[in-house]
């Protein structure tokens, strides 16, 4: 399992607009870059990223191969009722990742 | 005529260093305050700084036992004891005649203490283990070692750093001593000060020791990069964290 951090208020008042943010480790290899031997190194990237709170999608992101290693994304989403919020990296080689936060809604 | 200019630039020397003692400002500055706001805003939070990734890495690292011994760092240590060792090493160890790095102290550890196999130099381990030791010591001051045996080592490391060397014959000190603050390309060149290592290089895409960072300042000068063993790799560490003797440590820092 890749290392994730994960950055999201704990508490927020309900209607509030909340920022997550997510980093986590991954190499993103993009397959045009040559290895050591002149051979062009496989693609590895993460495809797919993601956000759902209580078990609803609220957040999508396709990535590509432009995107740099150990990606970090920020978004926003307005705070409706507590719950938890499930982030989830997939990707080449079956790369699968996740990561959960709870937020308080009062 | 000549004695005069001899006078006057005794004078000016005096002059600016009466300024430098009035101002007592210490005119070091360390590679974070060269960057930009929002790149420290990077570095200061810990979840948005890619280096805390490998500190995580790290620290599992820490509490897990290795070789024939069957002894983790943690059965030894406390992570709490390892507060002001990043910010001293290169030093010599116990019984050694020629001082070790950080990630050199790592490794004798690893073989005397765990019975284990060394790590690679500059392996994903070695950089994750060095990350979390080197986060220990944020907020302190360098404090080099007053061990007289380590003058000449520091001694050979300053003539490094001086010394010109490669196609360009250029020495380190022509950048970060004689144009540091000035810009190469778009670029600001940093006084050289290593606060931050390991670093989290944006370039790199990946953390990195003070050893890659001086082997790209070597290619980056058309000079043969020593090898990667070479001990002039910690005479010129040993300089460097003496030239940088007080100045806060930021590690793991984030650089351009």
């Amino acid at each position: 399992m890749a290392n994730v951090l994960i950055n999201a208020p704990g508490t927020a008042r309900k209607g509030e607009t909340i920022e997550l943010k997510a980093l986590i480790q991954h190499p993103m290899e993009t397959g045009f870059r040559p290895g050591a031997d002149g051979r062009l190194l496989p693609r590895n990237i993460i495809t797919q990223f993601t956000a759902t709170w209580n078990d609803i999608e609220i957040f999508r992101m396709k990535m590509s191969p432009a995107v740099a290693a150990n990606p970090y994304v920020s978004f926003f989403a307005v705070a409706s009722e507590s719950g938890t919020v499930r982030l989830r990296w997939t990707g080449d080689r079956d790369f699968s990742a996740e990561g959960s936060v709870t937020v308080t809604v009062t | 005529m000549r004695k005069l200019s001899v006078a006057l630039g005794l004078a000016t020397v005096f002059l600016a260093s009466l300024a430098m003692a009035q101002a007592g400002k210490d005119q070091r500055r360390s590679g974070y305050q060269d960057m930009g706001p929002t790149l420290q805003k990077m570095q200061d939070d810990d979840t948005a700084n890619p280096a805390m990734l490998y500190v995580q890495a790290g620290e599992a690292l820490w509490t897990q036992k290795a070789g024939a011994a069957d002894k983790s760092c943690a059965d030894c240590h406390s992570a709490g004891s390892m507060k002001g060792v990043a910010a001293r090493y290169p030093a010599i160890p116990p019984g050694g005649d020629r001082p070790v790095d950080l990630e050199g102290r790592i490794n004798l550890c690893r073989t005397e203490h765990q019975k284990a196999a060394p790590f690679g130099a500059e392996s994903e381990q070695m950089l994750d283990l060095s990350a979390y030791v080197a986060l220990q010591s944020r907020g302190m001051p360098i404090a080099p070692p007053n061990d007289p045996r380590l003058a000449a080592f520091r001694m050979h490391g300053g003539q490094l750093f001086k010394g010109r060397e490669g196609q360009l014959n250029l020495s380190c000190a022509n950048c970060h001593d004689d144009n540091a603050g000035k810009k190469l390309g778009g670029a600001t060149i940093p006084q050289a000060h290593p606060t931050g290592y390991p670093i989290y290089r944006l370039e790199w895409q990946a953390l990195g020791s003070l050893k890659r960072r001086l082997r790209n300042c070597m290619i980056g000068m058309r000079a043969e990069p020593f090898d990667e063993d070479s001990e002039d790799y910690i005479d010129l560490e040993l300089y460097l964290m003496d030239r940088a003797r007080g100045m806060t440590m930021d590690a793991p820092a984030v650089r351009p």
